[in-house]
């Protein structure tokens, strides 16, 4: 066999011919695309049904994933440091501004896509019976990503993420009882909602290691989690939806 | 086949065969044309995957993520403003006291919306296409919300400046806005009344005019979801309470004011 033709085959574990029963075997034994079934209604897969909004809200939090990985090589959780590494990433090391934009963007992109695809599950009642408990580990999936932003939101360490931080954490200063600042408040400022999330009673070094863990490793791994249940339940539940 | 076993056949098929099983069984074997994932699915998931990386890998191109100043608490900005998809929160704390916008609306916002599979009470309508007009309530008070998520974000967004002052875009953020209204509040007994009134003929009125949905929905689901569509309603209500009436609370109280 020529080296070059050989070469291009054994990229392709399956070879390259074409038949159904190729096709079915491809999906099968590979581990990406093992996701899907081999076979797929037809109606499941037109544009104008999902628009692809699961898979993008996927893609943009891969995107984030992978970015977010490089960005730790250069990020420091320190207060005295996380902002030189900002002007670090901007100013001296090669493509660190495009790795933060893509960051950055992936992460609202991936708000966006998650909350419209909530949306089309919404309008095609694809919520009914059997996938009710999945709309549910959807419902946990949109809270992850709101939390993922949020909590990244503080990292930069500059005036915009310090004064968003603030303004929602105040919020838990004033959650009913257990809120210092709340309605029938029982706990004082160093025992109540906010000072869990805080770590201390002004946002310092011990909040920005809090949102380090919970962006970088807490809320990261309980969205996969969350994912692979997702995922599994829409395979166990037939596929999606479809006209019954 | 003798009596004893045709009785034992019917009694397995009583016994075993449920409506909701049927439905299940449908819904997982349907009688649909079926293609093949490889190429129909996975060439259309390839052309998105490449449209969207090069839309972000432009878009991180040439736009810049925003780094103000070095994070310090002794200088508070002229605007500080919650990330964008928390703006809408933040724009309620016009209408409400932290402890509603900031808690109890998002908690009741999440729960409301892992509740709706437990709440429509129809197992097959509508599934699997968009068939707005046959689920005119539940597709009301989805996309309602829904907008309304967004209206406040794109307010709080682009219509509040510094003070949190209604500022048109165009408008220069550096001139003084003259606001402050005189505000009042309901007084106590009245704003009990008007809260209570609110919610029982709320929950009363749909009731007795659509009979066929109450019972349809019974007596349980009935209530939660008026409970959580009134709720939902408060919003607008205190929107049109403050802005046309320039009323504040509707109930105050020394330990919590709504």
């Amino acid at each position: 066999m020529n080296i070059f033709v050989q070469m291009w085959r054994s990229l392709f574990r399956t070879g390259v011919t074409d038949s159904p029963v190729h096709r079915v075997f491809r999906v099968v034994v590979n581990f990406i695309l093992h996701l899907h079934p081999a076979r797929v209604s037809k109606n499941g897969i037109k544009i104008t049904y999902t628009f692809c909004l699961g898979g993008l809200s996927v893609l943009f939090f891969v995107m984030t994933a992978l970015t977010g990985g490089l960005l730790m090589i250069y990020y420091t959780p320190d207060v005295d440091k996380a902002y030189a590494n900002m002007l670090d990433l901007e100013n001296v090391i090669p493509f660190g501004m495009f790795l933060r934009n893509l960051h950055r963007f992936a992460a609202h992109a991936m708000v966006i896509s998650v909350s419209l695809h909530m949306l089309r599950v919404f309008l095609t009642a694809s919520y009914k019976s059997p996938r009710e408990f999945n709309w549910v580990i959807g419902v946990g999936l949109l809270l992850m990503t709101f939390l993922l932003s949020f909590t990244g939101y503080l990292l930069p360490w500059d005036q915009l993420s310090y004064w968003a931080v603030t303004v929602g954490t105040t919020m838990a200063e004033n959650t009913p009882i257990v809120g210092t600042k709340g309605p029938f408040s029982v706990l004082g400022p160093e025992e109540d909602m906010r000072f869990i999330l805080l770590g201390g009673t002004s946002i310092d070094q011990p909040t920005l290691i809090r949102f380090y863990f919970a962006h970088c490793i807490g809320l990261p791994g309980a969205l996969v989690g969350l994912m692979a249940l997702h995922f599994w339940r829409v395979r166990k539940a037939g596929g999606i939806s479809r006209p019954l | 086949m003798n009596d004893k076993t045709e009785l034992k056949e019917r009694l397995r098929l009583l016994t075993v065969i449920r409506e909701e099983a049927l439905l299940r069984q449908r819904d997982i074997y349907p009688r649909e044309e079926k293609v093949d994932t490889w190429p129909n699915l996975v060439v259309k998931e390839l052309i998105a995957l490449l449209i969207f990386t090069i839309v972000l890998v432009v878009w991180a191109l040439v736009q810049d993520a925003p780094l103000e100043e070095l994070a310090n608490p002794g200088l508070t900005p002229r605007e500080a403003k919650a990330p964008w998809y928390f703006v809408g929160l933040q724009e309620l704390l016009v209408y409400f006291d932290p402890w509603m916008a900031g808690v109890v609306l998002p908690t009741v916002i999440l729960v409301g919306l892992a509740l709706v599979p437990y709440l429509d009470p129809d197992p097959i309508k509508g599934v699997g296409r968009y068939a707005i007009g046959k689920r005119k309530f539940a597709a009301f008070c989805f996309i309602f919300g829904f907008t309304m998520w967004f209206v406040l974000v794109v307010v709080g967004q682009y219509f509040r400046g510094p003070g949190w002052n209604f500022y048109l875009p165009w408008e220069s953020l550096d001139s003084p806005k003259e606001v402050e209204v005189a505000l009042t509040n309901f007084p106590l007994a009245a704003g009990i009344a008007f809260l209570a009134c609110y919610y029982i003929l709320g929950l009363g009125i749909p009731a007795v005019t659509f009979q066929n949905f109450f019972w349809r929905l019974g007596l349980i689901r009935y209530h939660i979801t008026m409970i959580l569509l009134m709720t939902m309603m408060l919003v607008p209500v205190k929107i049109l309470l403050r802005q046309v009436f320039h009323i504040r609370y509707i109930v105050e109280t020394p330990w919590f004011n709504i």
